[in-house]
């Protein structure tokens, strides 16, 4: 849940199909969510790509592909120690995994597949992944303005 | 930019198959793109050469195809060359370090020159 002093009305919550077809729309969303909090073109590009890949990694290892799942996705802006940003909050109610399992692969292995944790990581500021209480997991993402990470090769 | 496109066009010229792909390369789209794309490869082209200027958006999916494409035309000592990502498309090669790994070039006449 998300924690209870963030007043509503700053929140914009979406309810949508674990169905691929409806990515491309999300994406906008948060797009234009993140534009609205300031970020750059370039990180509202790469903050889209890593909630995409967030929503696709529900789609795929939390619903197994089914499309008639449920995701629930909460954004809002925050103002916290660590400055002003944006937070995501995804939940589904698909299969539960250990949050320690979830990680990215070494990038010198080239081959397709498990590359979306990996983007996910280097985009955002902080990723937190649960399991939630009856069924399914919760990751919550934030992203700060003006720290933004290096993700171009060292 | 629709998301509908996908494979624009498929171009066989001699030894070279030049792909035009355009739109939203993700989730949704890259299953039957990779499955049309497949059979292209199955004619072992010598110069396999896939134009992303049209390409608004790819997510790691669509890098998946590519990197399988790639590996499966380097299998059998064919040549594959990207052309033309746009910034978005890029900085998504960069983050996944497959700038490294893929040959990009700026236009497709540049990519056929370079086989």
């Amino acid at each position: 849940m998300p924690p209870p002093d963030r007043p509503d009305a700053d929140v914009k919550r979406l309810t949508f199909p674990s169905d691929p077809a409806r990515l491309a729309d999300v994406r906008e969303t948060i797009r234009a969510s993140a534009g609205k909090c300031g970020f750059a073109e370039a990180d509202v590009d790469a903050i889209a790509l890593a909630i995409d890949e967030a929503l696709a990694n529900v789609i795929k290892h939390g619903y197994g592909g089914s499309t008639d799942g449920r995701i629930d996705l909460e954004v809002r802006a925050i103002d916290s120690d660590r400055g002003r940003g944006i937070e995501f909050y995804i939940r589904d109610y698909g299969c539960q995994i250990d949050p320690c399992k979830i990680a990215g692969r070494r990038l010198d292995d080239v081959r397709p597949g498990g590359l979306g944790v990996h983007i996910i990581r280097s985009v955002m500021d902080e990723v937190n992944y649960a399991p939630c209480r009856d069924c399914g997991m919760s990751v919550t993402l934030r992203k700060y303005l003006g720290q933004r990470k290096e993700t171009r090769p060292e | 930019m629709s998301s509908e496109e996908s494979i624009r066009s498929i171009r066989r010229d001699g030894q070279a198959t030049v792909i035009d792909l355009a739109g939203d390369i993700d989730l949704h789209r890259v299953g039957g793109m990779h499955h049309e794309l497949l059979g292209v490869v199955r004619e072992r082209p010598a110069k396999l050469i896939v134009d992303l200027t049209s390409v608004g958006y790819m997510d790691s999916s669509g890098v998946g195809m590519l990197v399988d494409l790639f590996r499966r035309v380097n299998g059998y000592n064919g040549f594959m060359a990207l052309v033309g990502p746009n910034p978005r498309v890029q900085n998504l090669f960069e983050i996944t370090k497959l700038d490294r790994f893929f040959k990009i070039y700026t236009t497709v006449d540049e990519a056929l020159r370079a086989a």
